[in-house]
């Protein structure tokens, strides 16, 4: 599947088009293939999203999960600081990002 | 990728998007290329792409009324230092810098002797004022008279 | 140390004003992403892996209490915390917000600071060695020459729109701390028959082209310094290569175009500018000059020291440095604890580094390219206090240019550009030699680590260098030898097929052993390694 990600323009928080709008989590992203170029177009003029582009994931337990680890970092948060990630208090994050 | 560059109709006083801090008229006909100006005697108007050396134009400075230099892509600086060196060597007329020129730009094309502008995408004339007089001093010495911070220091 | 008159913070000030406007107008839609980017990369802000990242320049590395004080401010205020000191004398902070930024530049212009060219295809932020003032062996204080050079390239008119990034380190003694032949320019100013000049190397750099720079002028006058640095960008911002990013340093240039020809252009064209009148007047050199007297430093201090604390003893052996005054060392407070993040202090830290330079340094601190910090003037009878209020921080391990003291790029946890990690296994490594015990053993041994070729990390310049590959979507890590960014300047070898993360560390203490094993009386590793070459090592690794 190919899911759409973005920067928020004003806050530079990683972003995840979930069909509608724009979440914070990348559980929340759809499948976007074949649309990618014309929602990143759209979105990107209106300034709701910052450099979007599309990346290739699976699913994963349900959920969507980043094909590259450099994007599984990306939508978490830096492994070495895991105080700072979406999931500080998840013991089993380590296994999803690596 | 620099295009080929014919004479540049459209441009000049008559495009609209033309600004000048100059009292003369404006040059009424079309700039050629180096290569073209050098190969002939009659033009006054040349036009700079980034890669041509300005140098070679020295010797005929005397016979050109204006030089456009053009900027296909803002972030390619070599037309500040073909400007700069127009300038160093007396060159008097009007420097035009033409094509992708953005107004956040414009001061320090100013600061290297451009005295027109005729960009691709018009200015917005608020944002060319707030970006001409954002300045108060310059730090070093460049084509304009502006005198640097370390002269009214010293 | 340099203070701002008005001309300078009105420069700075408008500068915010400035970019508080283009901050607006791209928030408004007026500029895109494509035009905004050179603006706020000029003003030190990039999108990085999570979120924008604003970089502030250190000039020469060199900071008082008041303006790490701001620094551990915005920390708390705009950031997260903490802050990033990096390999260009700079700090940066990682969780910034667009919005806020014209705020933080506002703040730093409070205490004479700023974020202009810490980033884009411009001069970026002069770098310099950072004993300078203190050091004993230095022919003059560099900072001067590098205020001098900071103020000519502060929006330069000519020279924002180069080719590629502009990285210059002025240093004024033969030992080299700020590896300074690894620079776009490398100044070292000399003295010859007792007047001063600036040697000019040129065209070194790292990335993905390592090269080290040449000397192509020994001795430039003091008062044609600028106007030859001038000349130096003119040949280069005209005939750099434009048309491929990876081949845009000057150091292509003049490696393409050979050092003689290139030095040829820049005499002409220096010879050209001469004549235009526009070097600085000298007395603005002899103004900032004064700014970089020596501090009063108390002449009766007590050269004694009371090494009966072991722990202290070894602190003052590996992390001070001998000072030109008598009674003085230079402390270099370590940002390598075990298993830290190479170069991260948190506000409170930085808060506490502020106070001990205010009453113990006369109000100084130096930011190493080595991402530690220095307390450059402290009275040996001041130690103790010192390294008591460190080491109750976590800012005592003692591992000045040890095996632990890594130089690591921040790495794919929070890069966009790398490819590997980088933090996790300078982590590893230092864990690794604090438990087997062979640190001190080691002596002076340095790693440096980059998680893309683009060699944040110096890895070209270790002694044990290790670049972070992927592979397949596998992070895989080369090791190379042999590098240094001193003196002995010398560019480092690959070894020979990647390792993985745990293969890594192993690999670094199979290096190690070797040299242990290989090493003469006095042998640094380097010198090992340069004395019997590459094979046993080779043979270690992969026999």
């Amino acid at each position: 599947m190919r899911i759409l990600t973005g920067n928020d323009l004003k806050t530079g928080a990683v972003i995840w088009w979930t069909g509608s709008d724009w979440s914070l989590h990348v559980a929340d992203a759809v499948d976007v293939t074949g649309r990618e170029d014309e929602l990143a177009r759209v979105e990107e003029a209106e300034r709701r999203v910052n450099v979007p582009y599309a990346i290739d994931a699976e699913m994963h337990e349900g959920q969507p999960r980043p094909a590259h680890i450099k994007d599984r970092i990306r939508a978490l948060g830096p492994t070495v600081r895991q105080d700072l990630t979406l999931k500080p208090a998840d013991p089993d994050i380590r296994n999803w990002v690596i | 990728m620099v295009e080929q560059t014919p004479p540049a109709e459209g441009r000049g006083p008559d495009a609209g998007s033309l600004i000048r801090y100059r009292e003369d008229e404006p040059v009424d006909h079309g700039a050629v290329t180096v290569d073209a100006f050098l190969a002939q005697t009659n033009a006054s108007a040349v036009r700079v792409e980034p890669g041509d050396d300005v140098r070679e134009l020295l010797p005929h400075l005397e016979r050109l009324a204006l030089i456009e230099v053009n900027f296909p892509a803002f972030g390619d600086g070599r037309g500040y230092s073909s400007a700069r060196i127009l300038r160093e060597a007396g060159y008097d007329g009007e420097l035009r810098a033409v094509g992708d020129v953005l107004v956040d730009q414009v001061a320090y094309m100013r600061r290297c002797g451009f005295d027109a502008f005729d960009p691709d995408a018009p200015l917005d004339e608020d944002d060319l004022q707030a970006a001409l007089a954002r300045w108060p001093e310059v730090y070093q010495s460049a084509a304009d008279s502006r005198t640097p911070i370390w002269n009214l220091r010293n | 140390m340099y203070r701002y008159d008005q001309y300078d913070q009105q420069m700075v000030d408008a500068r915010v004003e400035e970019f508080r406007d283009q901050a607006r107008r791209r928030l408004e839609g007026k500029l895109t992403e494509d035009q905004f980017k050179p603006l706020r990369l000029m003003n030190g802000l990039y999108l990085q892996l999570h979120a924008y990242m604003l970089r502030v320049a250190v000039p020469y590395g060199t900071l008082n209490s008041l303006q790490i004080r701001a620094l551990a401010d915005i920390a708390e205020k705009y950031d997260r915390g903490y802050g990033h000191f990096t390999t260009r004398q700079n700090i940066q902070y990682n969780w910034i917000k667009l919005e806020d930024v014209a705020d933080i530049l506002a703040d730093l212009a409070k205490v004479e600071m700023h974020a202009i060219q810490t980033s884009g295809n411009c001069i970026r932020n002069i770098s310099s060695d950072h004993f300078a003032g203190a050091a004993a062996d230095e022919v003059t204080d560099p900072r001067p020459y590098a205020e001098l050079l900071r103020q000519w390239s502060s929006f330069h008119p000519e020279f924002s729109y180069l080719p590629r990034k502009f990285k210059i380190a002025v240093i004024a003694s033969d030992t080299d701390r700020a590896a300074m032949r690894l620079h776009d320019i490398g100044i070292q100013i000399v003295e010859r028959d007792g007047a001063l000049g600036a040697a000019f190397y040129v065209g070194g750099g790292m990335g993905r082209t390592p090269m080290v720079a040449p000397c192509i002028n020994p001795f430039v006058p003091l008062d044609q310094l600028i106007t030859y640095a001038e000349a130096c960008l003119r040949v280069y911002n005209r005939h750099g290569r434009r048309d491929n990013k990876y081949k845009a340093r000057i150091k292509i240039l003049v490696h393409e175009m050979g050092a003689e020809e290139y030095t040829r252009q820049v005499e002409e064209e220096f010879a050209h500018l001469l004549e235009q009148g526009v070097e600085p007047p000298f007395a603005e050199l002899e103004r900032i000059r004064t700014f970089f007297a020596d501090p009063p430093f108390d002449a009766g201090a007590d050269v004694a020291l009371d090494r009966s604390d072991p722990d202290f003893a070894l602190w003052v052996d590996r992390n001070t440095v001998a000072h030109k005054a008598d009674g003085y060392v230079s402390a270099v407070i370590s940002l390598k604890p075990v298993g830290g993040i190479p170069g991260d202090a948190t506000a409170e830290q930085m808060r506490l580094m502020g106070d001990l330079a205010k009453e113990y340094s006369f109000d100084e601190l130096r930011v190493m390219h080595t991402q530690n910090i220095v307390l450059p003037h402290v009275r040996k009878a001041d130690l103790h206090a010192v390294w008591t209020a460190l080491d109750g921080a976590g800012l005592g391990s003692p591992n000045l240019d040890t095996v632990e003291d890594i130089i690591a790029c921040p790495g794919l946890d929070y890069c966009s550009l790398a490819n590997a990690r980088s933090i996790p296994v300078a982590q590893r490594i230092s864990e690794r030699f604090a438990a087997n015990g062979k640190t001190a053993e080691l002596g002076q041994l340095k790693v440096k680590i980059s998680g893309c070729i683009n060699a944040c990390g110096h890895h070209h310049a270790g002694h044990i260098g290790i670049l972070g590959v992927d592979r397949k979507g596998v992070e895989n890590y080369q090791l190379s030898l042999g590098g240094s960014e001193a003196e002995d300047v010398s560019l480092a070898k690959i070894t020979g097929p990647g390792f993985d993360e745990a293969g890594i560390v192993d690999a670094v203490e199979t290096a190690a052993d070797v040299y242990l094993r290989e090493r003469q009386d006095g042998e640094r590793f380097l010198d090992t390694y340069r004395r019997i070459g590459m094979t046993p090592f080779k043979e270690a690794l992969y026999g």
